[in-house]
C-alpha cells in the first residue's frame, strides 16, 4: 500500500449508479485499485466513446468520493459540456468504463490542526469533500464557501452544511445565498474564522481571485487548476501553465502531473495562455540562444 | 508456436517492432509507472533541442474527428538536462533509447549529434526534420530535399558510426519519395514517417482558432491512410531502406497494415494518450494476427502488400528481398 499510494492504474470499472444532482450528473463506478490509492485532490481520466471511439483524448474528472463498498468505488460529478461528457451522461448501471487513476498531486494537508476555508466554484466543489473529511480527521476546523452562476449549479451545499463549521453560498444571479462571487464573501469568512489556510477548486478566474484574497491575508492557498488535457498522465505536454518554482524560475508546468494542485501564489494566473517572456526556454529569452524557432513544430 | 518478433532498425536489433512515437511519451518515466519500458522495442524520446524550450502557449490541443491537433512546440529541458537526468533513467530501466533531435539550423543539429555521440545508451538518433530552418526564412527542413539531406549528412558524419541515424519525414510535401531519397543519399540509415501534417480547427462558439498557435500538427487515426500511402510509396521506391511507420496506429491491425506497407518498426503516438498500455496491447494483438496468418517471423510480413496481384501464396524467394 505504501509504495502503491498515488501510482496510477488503469482499470475497467463497472458503473454502479447514476443520478442527476441539479445541473450535474453523478456516476459511481466500481474501480478497485483506484479507490485504495486515492488521496483528496486526485483526479481520474476516463476514455469516452466506447471501443471504436473517434475521440482519442481522455477526459479528466476530479474524484468526488471514494468508498470501500464493492471492493472500492469512486464517484465522479460532471457537467455535460461537449461530446465526451454527453456520452458519459448516457452511461447506465452495469456499463463499463475505462478509468486511469488516481492522477495528479493531491492537496497537501497541514501537520497540525488548524482552520481551513474550502472554496468551490461550480462542480469544483466536488473534490473538496474528501479533503474536508481528511482535514477533520486531523482535527482541523473546516469552513465552506461555495458558489456558481445560479442555484442549480452550486454543488454540495447540503453536505457542506453537515460538515462545515460555517457555510457561505454565493450565486451570480442571487438565486441562492449571497448575490455575487465567492471572492466577494471570502474575506469576511477568512476574517471571522481566523483561517490559517485556503483550499480552492473551480474555474481559473475564480482561483485567481481566491489567491489574491489569500495573499491579502497573508495565508497559504492551495488551488486545483483545470487545463485542457489530452492524457492526464504527463506524456502529451498539452496541459501546461506558467508556475514559479522553488528556485524562483517560471516553468511551463504540466497541470496533470506537476498539479493539478499548486500553491496559488506560484501560479501566474495573469499569464495563463501565454509563455511569459521570463519563463525557462521562452522564445527570445536567454535560454533560447541558438534555439529553434517555434513555427510549425509539433 | 510463437512468432519471432525481432526486427532491425538499420543494424540495431530490437526485441519487437513496437516503439513510442517522438513527443508522445515525454521521456518515458511517466509510462514506466504503468509497465516495464524494457518490454518495448524502443522508447523514442520527445525531440530534444539544444536549449530549454517553453513551447507554445495554451490551448495546445484540440480534438478533431478521430484525431488530435497539437501545438506543443517542442517543450523540453534542453540537451544538457536531458543527458543528465532523463537519458540515464531510461537506460537504467533497461529501455532501448532512440533519441529524437530538433534544431533550427544545420549547425544546431550537428551540435546535438556531437553532444549525443559520447552519451552512453543511445540506441539510435532520430532527426525531426519538421522544424523551420531559421537560416532559410523559416522554410521547414522536411519540405526541402536539399536542406533535409544537409542535416542528415552532417548528423551522420558526427554521430558514432555504430549508432543508426533515422530521418523523420513530414507527409505534407509534394513528393515524399524525393525527400526520402535525398535523406538516404545524405546517409540516413533508416526513415521514420509520418510526422504530423498541419491542420487547423476553429471553435465555433468563441469563433476563434481552437489552438493558441492557430495551426497545429494532426495525429491519430485520422491520418493513418496518409501514413500508409507515404510508407507504400517510399518502400516501393527504396525497398532496402528500413522504415519506422507511424500515424494513427491504435491496434494490432493498424500496426500490421503499416508493416505490410513496408514498415519494419511501428511507432505508437496519440494512442498512448488514450491508453497508457497501448504499445503492449498493440504488440500482443500484432503477434496474434501474424500467428493467425501463419507467419513465423515478423520480418516475413514487411512490405508484403507490394507483391504483385495474383502472385499466389507466399514463397520463400519472394520474402528474401522484402525481409530486412
Ligand atoms: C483535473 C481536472 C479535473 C476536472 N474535474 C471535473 C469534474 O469533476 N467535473 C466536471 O464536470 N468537469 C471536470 N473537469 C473538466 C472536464 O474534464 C471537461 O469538462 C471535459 O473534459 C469536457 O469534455 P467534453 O468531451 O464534454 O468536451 P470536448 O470539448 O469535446 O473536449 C475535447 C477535449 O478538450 C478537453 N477539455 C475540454 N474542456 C475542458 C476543460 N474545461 N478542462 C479540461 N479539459 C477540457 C477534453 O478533456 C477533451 O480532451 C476537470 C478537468 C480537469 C483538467
Ligand atoms: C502531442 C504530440 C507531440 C509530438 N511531438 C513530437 C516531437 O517532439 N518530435 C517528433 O518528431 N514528432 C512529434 N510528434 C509526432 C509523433 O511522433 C507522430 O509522428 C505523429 O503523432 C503520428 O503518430 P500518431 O498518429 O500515432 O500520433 C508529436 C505528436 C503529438 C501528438
Ligand atoms: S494532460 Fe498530457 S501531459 Fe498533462
Amino acid at each position: 500500500m505504501k509504495e502503491t499510494a498515488g501510482t496510477p492504474v488503469q482499470v475497467t470499472g463497472t458503473v454502479l449508479t447514476t443520478r442527476r444532482v441539479d445541473a450535474y450528473h453523478a456516476l459511481t463506478v466500481v474501480a478497485p485499485g483506484i479507490a485504495e490509492r486515492f488521496r483528496p485532490g486526485h483526479f481520474v481520466s476516463v476514455a469516452v466513446g466506447g471501443p471504436h471511439t473517434s475521440m482519442p483524448a481522455r477526459r479528466a474528472f476530479s474524484v468526488h468520493d471514494v468508498k470501500p463498498d464493492y471492493g472500492g468505488t469512486v464517484e465522479l460529478v460532471f457537467a455535460v459540456r461537449g461530446r465526451g461528457t454527453a456520452w458519459l451522461a448516457e452511461r447506465k448501471a452495469r456499463d463499463t468504463l475505462d478509468l486511469v487513476g488516481p492522477l495528479g498531486r493531491p492537496f497537501p494537508v497541514p501537520r497540525d490542526p488548524c482552520t481551513c476555508v474550502l472554496v468551490g466554484g461550480e462542480y469544483g466543489s466536488a473534490s473538496l469533500f474528501a479533503l474536508a473529511d481528511t482535514l477533520q480527521q486531523r482535527g482541523c476546523r473546516v469552513d465552506f464557501v461555495l458558489g456558481a452562476a445560479s442555484a442549480d449549479r452550486v454543488f454540495g451545499a447540503l453536505r457542506a452544511r453537515r460538515m462545515g463549521e460555517t457555510i457561505t453560498l454565493t450565486t451570480e444571479d442571487g438565486s441562492l445565498g449571497l448575490r455575487g462571487r465567492v471572492t466577494d464573501a471570502l474575506p469576511s469568512v477568512i476574517a471571522d474564522a481566523r483561517a490559517d489556510v485556503v483550499y480552492a477548486c473551480g474555474p481559473m478566474s475564480m482561483l485567481r481571485g481566491v489567491t489574491a484574497v489569500a495573499v491579502e491575508f497573508d495565508i497559504p492557498v492551495q488551488v486545483s487548476v483545470e487545463e485542457a488535457m489530452a492524457c492526464g498522465y504527463g506524456v502529451c505536454m498539452t496541459c501546461v501553465l506558467p508556475v514559479i518554482g522553488d528556485d524562483g524560475v517560471t516553468r511551463m508546468a504540466r497541470s496533470c502531473v506537476d498539479g493539478p494542485v499548486f500553491r496559488g501564489e506560484r501560479v501566474r494566473f495573469e499569464d495563463v495562455g501565454t509563455i511569459p517572456f521570463d519563463a525557462l526556454g521562452a522564445p527570445g529569452g536567454r535560454a533560447q540562444e541558438g534555439g529553434a524557432h517555434s513555427r510549425n513544430v509539433s | 508456436m510463437s512468432v519471432d518478433m525481432r526486427t532491425y532498425l538499420a543494424h540495431v536489433e530490437l526485441a519487437n517492432p513496437i516503439t513510442t512515437a517522438a513527443g508522445c511519451a515525454a521521456s518515458g518515466a511517466e509510462l514506466s509507472q504503468f509497465f516495464d519500458l524494457a518490454r518495448l522495442g524502443a522508447v523514442v524520446t520527445r525531440s530534444i533541442t539544444m536549449a530549454p524550450r517553453a513551447g507554445r502557449p495554451t490551448p495546445r490541443m484540440a480534438e478533431t474527428p478521430s484525431g488530435l491537433l497539437n501545438g506543443v512546440g517542442l517543450q523540453g529541458p534542453g540537451v544538457e538536462a536531458f543527458l543528465e537526468r532523463e537519458l540515464p533513467r531510461l537506460v537504467d530501466r533497461g529501455a532501448r533509447a532512440v533519441v529524437s533531435i530538433a534544431g533550427g539550423s544545420v549547425a544546431e543539429y550537428t551540435a546535438l549529434a556531437r553532444r549525443l555521440s559520447d552519451a552512453p545508451g543511445v540506441a539510435a538518433v532520430e532527426i525531426n526534420l519538421s522544424c523551420p530552418n531559421v537560416e532559410d526564412m523559416g522554410r521547414v527542413f522536411a519540405r526541402d530535399p536539399a536542406a533535409s539531406a544537409e542535416v542528415v549528412s552532417s548528423v551522420r558524419a558526427t554521430m558514432r558510426y555504430d549508432v543508426p541515424v533515422v530521418a523523420k519525414l513530414a507527409p505534407d510535401v509534394a513528393d515524399i519519395v524525393a525527400i526520402a531519397r535525398s535523406c538516404v543519399d545524405g546517409g540516413a540509415d533508416a526513415l521514420a514517417m509520418i510526422n504530423t501534417p498541419l491542420g487547423m480547427s476553429i471553435d465555433v462558439d468563441t469563433m476563434r482558432p481552437a489552438l493558441a498557435a492557430g495551426t497545429g500538427g494532426l495525429s491519430g487515426p485520422a491520418i493513418r491512410p496518409l501514413a500508409v500511402r507515404c510508407l507504400w510509396q517510399v518502400h516501393a521506391a527504396l525497398p532496402g531502406v528500413p522504415i519506422v511507420g507511424m500515424g494513427g496506429v491504435a491496434s494490432g491491425r493498424d500496426a500490421l497494415e503499416m508493416i505490410l506497407a513496408g514498415a519494419c518498426v511501428v511507432a505508437v503516438g496519440t494512442a498512448l494518450f488514450h491508453d497508457p498500455y497501448a504499445c503492449l496491447r498493440i504488440l500482443r494483438e500484432l503477434e496474434e494476427l501474424l500467428k493467425e496468418r501463419g507467419f513465423e517471423r515478423l520480418a516475413d510480413a514487411v512490405g508484403l502488400a507490394h507483391r504483385p496481384p495474383g502472385a499466389g501464396p507466399r514463397h520463400r524467394t519472394d520474402l528474401e528481398e522484402t525481409s530486412l
